[in-house]
């Protein structure tokens, strides 16, 4: 019952600020004038007066700078919504109509820097955070000299990031060129977005043609007239709009001027039939020329004369010598440090496209391998897999637990597809790999009708585990999605299980006897058939957990296997049959040499593609058996 | 010894001629241009293109069948003879339509002033203004005619030189070409090729300086020529096939190591027939998208190559009338199933939409087909004509390749 009283009685003394402030009464009272008209100029101590009277004064301002401060009776109160309050005492005020006060951009702008430097110095942490981040956002003069002067920023975080921004606003508002040179200095080398954003305008030019040397301006760079970067019409149309020169005649224009003065099917004597001949044209404009009819268009000899007097220079728009260089060396070596973090970037790029190239091929090396058989139906048993995992996905509600569910479940019906395309139709075909190439695309194509038949032709989602989303971040420039590290992770898993299998079981032993020599290994007892059965069907299966991987960051639809198809067998093709290395190497070697290209042209990824298969047609040329050729009497198959 | 004459060694040439000239001469007496109107110009026009198709199966036979290549990327050169030719084309047919309105200005046009319209109304679609180096000749029909056979024949030269002189085979050599020409599709959907992008060459169907003749008559004329260009070049497969050379491409599919060993330069051989059979698909190309009226990169894409394969394997590889068969009778009942014509099959229970299955019923037939009759429906003549394959029946005695069969270690 106590507790609830005393609780009461703090909420009223809350509600009710201190009755008065007599502090920010005073300063009030004192400059109402500068309140009610104020200047830019004059307008700081005063504003630095009332920020320093506490939270009233605070709010005060903020009213102020939000243009909610009105003027009623001599009294200021703070408008919000449909009441208002009285500034100083924080009482509602009623029945007042107060005269709105409406400071310029110039006022606010000092206003807000003293709210600012108020919210550095809160006591709340998420204040002083936020008010970091607003001063980063946009930050002025004002804002550096608040900075400079507030008080040490006792959290270690806070205080790094309020170092830099401070370093940065100096960068960009000192007065002192070496200050601003010293700020650059410290800097240089970090690859931030902030840190660019402000090298920027130091290094903005503007180009400016001019007889001699422009008297005291910082000069980046004079331009030679016809060079690579500044060709001679440069040079013309940069003359023409400082109206050094006459504009040149275009062919429309003298066009146009033409036919405006056709008289009797003639332009000055020259009948219009004829007027199909370029020469003709400017015969019959010289002669309008003459009679003076059209204006006189710029001649050849006459540019040349204007370009000849002047010179070209690049000009800084920072006056400041020593301030450019600084900037210019410190964005020369923020670039290297950029390219490199590109580099790596496009590393991690080349990595997870390699593995889901390695994950899409694996399954068609092996059988490949070990039957010569190429399996057109492959990229339709990648696609089976990934609408297992869609259809695992509507099942089962729970995203890690549906995904969990979808791998086996993926490779469990793949690998019974697997087994069944062997049974029915590739073991009738033993030995006749161009008939088995065909009989397994009328399979493909039959799959894939099907799968439009029955899940339709709209892409299908397949949604990664809320854990599986988003990036992990390095810095501005490097970054990956998690979906791939975890593509990445599950094809290591792969070759680590395969070469297990392979390497550590009867079945691993007896599908490398069967490759090496199928006559040989039967003679030994084993059973090439139920081994090439077996060998397919481990080779759908995987296909079937690539199509989930696959599946969880691109659309679902009945085309998918076909988007990775011939990727698949170029890696197969590349890499050399029957070696996991060789297909990790070829997955690799397309990985890489598809983001590569890619980077030199980003915004054109058909040509990185188109690129990417000719060097692989010319590869070829050089390794025809892949990277890793199988040797002894199996390469003779 | 005196060899029989060309004729009496291939009846089945006279067979095929005979047959193609009624079926012309049929459509021409039914079309609404020259005969009685039972068939729209649209079906003559269908007609047409599925001769021009056959064309393209025959060369595809040449390859596969005969010299054993199972080539993935024919349709590619089938397309690039439709560009070379809808170049022309379209090129023309601006030139005329840009002239007739620059006509109306004040001041006739330059030369310069012409062309810049023409490119601006070309490639306006793909933002771009000016006229691409490919298009340097496209003023003229006779370098275009020319190089409907010049740009596939030197394109397959080339390839063709790559892959064989390094022993490329098999399905690798499958692959390989799948990989040509889906590059080049690729490389044709980009907007700075020069082609159009992905919009591709459209409005072929009208030819310049034949404004006043009307598609009625022009798709009949168009049937014609290809059924002539049918006639001929099948007349020309077979002989080259028919002859000692033919001896020695088949050789080659049957055992290219063993032709080597014997003296054979393998890879001319290779390369003639690739060449050949390339410049055959460019012309029958350069036929079919006149008539079809638009031509676009999509038109690349291995799935086409794959299809006109089946078309051959159905039809019958080994023997030209089968890749003809196949592909007139395939290319008609897909687009029959396709077109939404064909009835429902009505299941207990469930309403066959061919539209939705014909797909599936192809792929499956397919697989029969090679399962159960790798000679396709060519096989049948076969059978009329008493070839037999021998009955090897039994299990294999052996599990490599070749080994005797119980049936035949008895006889």
């Amino acid at each position: 019952m106590t507790c609830r009283l005393i609780a009461l009685l703090l909420n009223l003394f809350l509600a009710l600020p201190a009755a008065a402030n007599p502090a920010l009464e005073a300063v009030i009272a004192d400059n109402l004038d500068q309140i009610e008209r104020p200047s830019r100029r004059t307008v700081e101590p005063v504003v630095a007066r009332i920020a320093a009277t506490g939270p009233e004064g605070m709010a005060l301002l903020s009213a102020w700078a939000g243009r909610s401060l009105g003027l009623a009776d001599g009294r200021l109160v703070i408008v919000t919504g449909d009441g208002a309050t009285d500034a100083v005492t924080g009482q509602a005020v009623t029945g007042a109509d107060p005269k709105m006060l409406r400071p310029n951009a110039g006022v606010r702008g000092v206003i807000e820097s003293a709210l600012v430097a108020g919210e550095i110095a809160s006591p709340d942490r998420a204040r002083r955070a936020a008010a970091l981040a607003s001063i980063a956002r946009d930050g002025t003069a004002e804002h550096l000299a608040a900075l400079r002067a507030a008080a040490p920023e006792p959290d270690p975080a806070l205080a790094a990031r309020r170092a830099r921004i401070e370093k940065l606003l100096t960068i960009r508002f000192d007065a002192d060129p070496a200050a601003r040179v010293t700020a650059i200095q410290d800097m240089a080398g970090d690859v931030g977005l902030d840190f660019r954003a402000a090298l920027n305008p130091l290094l903005a030019t503007r180009r400016v043609a001019s007889a001699d040397e422009p008297q005291g301006a910082n000069i980046a760079r004079e331009l030679r007239v016809g060079s690579d970067d500044f060709p001679r019409e440069a040079a013309i149309a940069l003359l023409t709009a400082q109206g050094l020169v006459q504009p040149r005649l275009t062919a429309a224009d003298q066009r146009n001027a033409l036919a405006a003065h056709i008289v009797d099917g003639r332009v000055g004597g020259v009948s219009v039939a004829e007027l199909s001949d370029p020469q003709a044209r400017d015969r019959a404009y010289e002669a309008l020329e003459g009679a003076g009819t059209v204006p006189p268009a710029a001649t050849e000899a006459e540019t040349e004369a204007a370009l000849a007097g002047i010179r070209f220079f690049d000009v800084y728009a920072e006056p400041e010598a020593a301030v450019t260089d600084a900037a210019r060396a410190a964005q020369r070596g923020a670039e290297w440090r950029l390219g490199a973090m590109k580099g790596i970037d496009l590393g991690l790029d080349a990595l997870s496209l390699a593995s889901i190239y390695f994950l899409a091929a694996i399954g068609l090396a092996i059988t490949f391998g070990v039957m010569r058989v190429i399996n057109m139906a492959h990229g339709e048993f990648i696609m089976m897999g990934a609408y297992t995992g869609y259809v695992a996905q509507t099942l089962i509600a729970d995203r890690t637990l549906s995904l969990v569910a979808a791998l086996p479940l993926a490779f469990a019906v793949t690998f019974a597809a697997g087994v069944v395309l062997y049974r029915l139709v590739i073991r009738h075909l033993a030995h006749r790999p161009l008939e088995t190439l065909l009989a397994t695309f009328g399979v493909s194509i039959a799959l894939q009708q099907l799968a439009k038949n029955i899940f339709g032709t709209q892409a299908r989602p397949l949604t990664a585990p809320a854990w599986l989303e988003g990036a992990i971040t390095v810095n501005d420039v490097v970054s990956i999605s998690t979906i791939r590290v975890a593509i990445f992770v599950l094809a290591l898993l792969f070759l680590g299980l395969f070469l297990f299998i392979m390497k550590r079981t009867r079945l691993g032993l007896e599908v490398r006897a069967v490759t090496q020599n199928p006559g040989m290994a039967a003679s030994m007892g084993i059973n090439p058939d139920r081994i090439a059965m077996m060998t397919f069907g481990l080779g759908s299966g995987i296909a079937g957990i690539a199509g989930v991987a696959i599946g969880l960051f691109a659309q679902v639809t009945s085309e998918l296997g076909q988007q990775y198809i011939v990727q698949s067998f170029m890696t197969v093709v590349v890499g050399g049959v029957g070696n996991i290395w060789g297909t990790l190497a070829g997955a690799g070697l397309i990985g890489v040499l598809s983001k590569v290209i890619e980077s030199f042209n980003p915004s054109n990824t058909l040509a990185a593609q188109t690129f990417m298969i000719l060097f692989i047609v010319i590869f070829i040329q050089f390794r025809p058996r892949g990277i890793i050729p199988q040797r002894g009497r199996a390469a003779e198959a | 010894m005196t060899r029989q004459p060309f004729i009496l060694r291939n009846p089945s040439v006279l067979v095929v001629l005979a047959l193609l000239a009624a079926f012309t001469l049929a459509v021409t007496l039914m079309s609404t241009a020259y005969g009685s109107g039972a068939l729209p110009t649209s079906t003559v026009k269908v007609l047409g293109k599925t001769l021009c198709l056959a064309l393209a199966a025959v060369a595809m036979d040449l390859v596969w069948g005969y010299l054993g290549i199972l080539s993935l990327g024919q349709m590619a050169f089938f397309a690039l003879g439709g560009y070379m030719i809808g170049q022309w084309l379209m090129y023309a047919r601006t030139e005329a339509i840009v002239a007739a309105s620059l006509s109306g200005n004040p001041i006739p046009p330059t030369v310069q002033e012409l062309r810049e319209a023409v490119a601006n109304q070309i490639f306006g679609v793909v933002g771009s203004a000016d006229l691409p180096l490919v298009w340097t000749l496209a003023h003229s029909l006779t370098a275009q005619l020319v190089l409907v056979v010049a740009v596939p024949g030197l394109l397959a030269l080339v390839f063709g030189w790559l892959a064989f002189r390094s022993r490329v085979n098999g399905v690798y050599l499958s692959i390989l070409t799948q990989a040509m020409t889906l590059a080049l599709a690729l490389w044709l959907f980009q907007n700075d090729s020069g082609f159009r992008g992905n919009n591709g060459l459209s409005g072929l169907q009208n030819i310049p300086g034949l404004d006043g003749v009307g598609q009625a008559r022009l798709s009949v004329w168009f049937l014609w020529a290809s059924a002539a260009a049918l006639a001929l070049f099948y007349v020309l497969a077979a002989w080259v096939v028919g002859g000692k050379f033919g001896s020695v491409i088949r050789a080659i599919r049957d055992d290219e190591t063993r032709v080597r060993f014997l003296g054979y330069p393998v890879e001319g051989f290779k390369l003639a027939v690739f060449t050949l059979a390339a410049m055959i698909t460019a012309i029958a190309g350069a036929l079919y998208y006149p008539q079809a009226g638009i031509i676009n990169p999509a038109e690349l894409m291995p799935i086409a190559s794959i299809y006109l394969a089946v078309w051959v394997a159905i039809g019958g590889r080994g023997r030209l009338y089968g890749a003809m068969i196949g592909a007139i009778v395939v290319s008609l009942l897909s687009s029959w199933f396709t077109g939404g014509r064909a009835p429902d099959l009505n299941l207990p229970g469930y309403a066959v939409k061919w539209v939705d299955w014909w797909q599936v019923a192809l792929g499956l037939s397919f697989v029969l087909v090679t399962l159960f009759a790798p000679k396709g429906i060519a096989g049948i003549f076969d059978r009329l004509a008493g070839i037999l394959p021998p009955r090897r029946h039994g299990r294999d005695l052996g599990p490599d390749q070749g080994a005797l069969q119980e049936q035949e270690a008895k006889a």
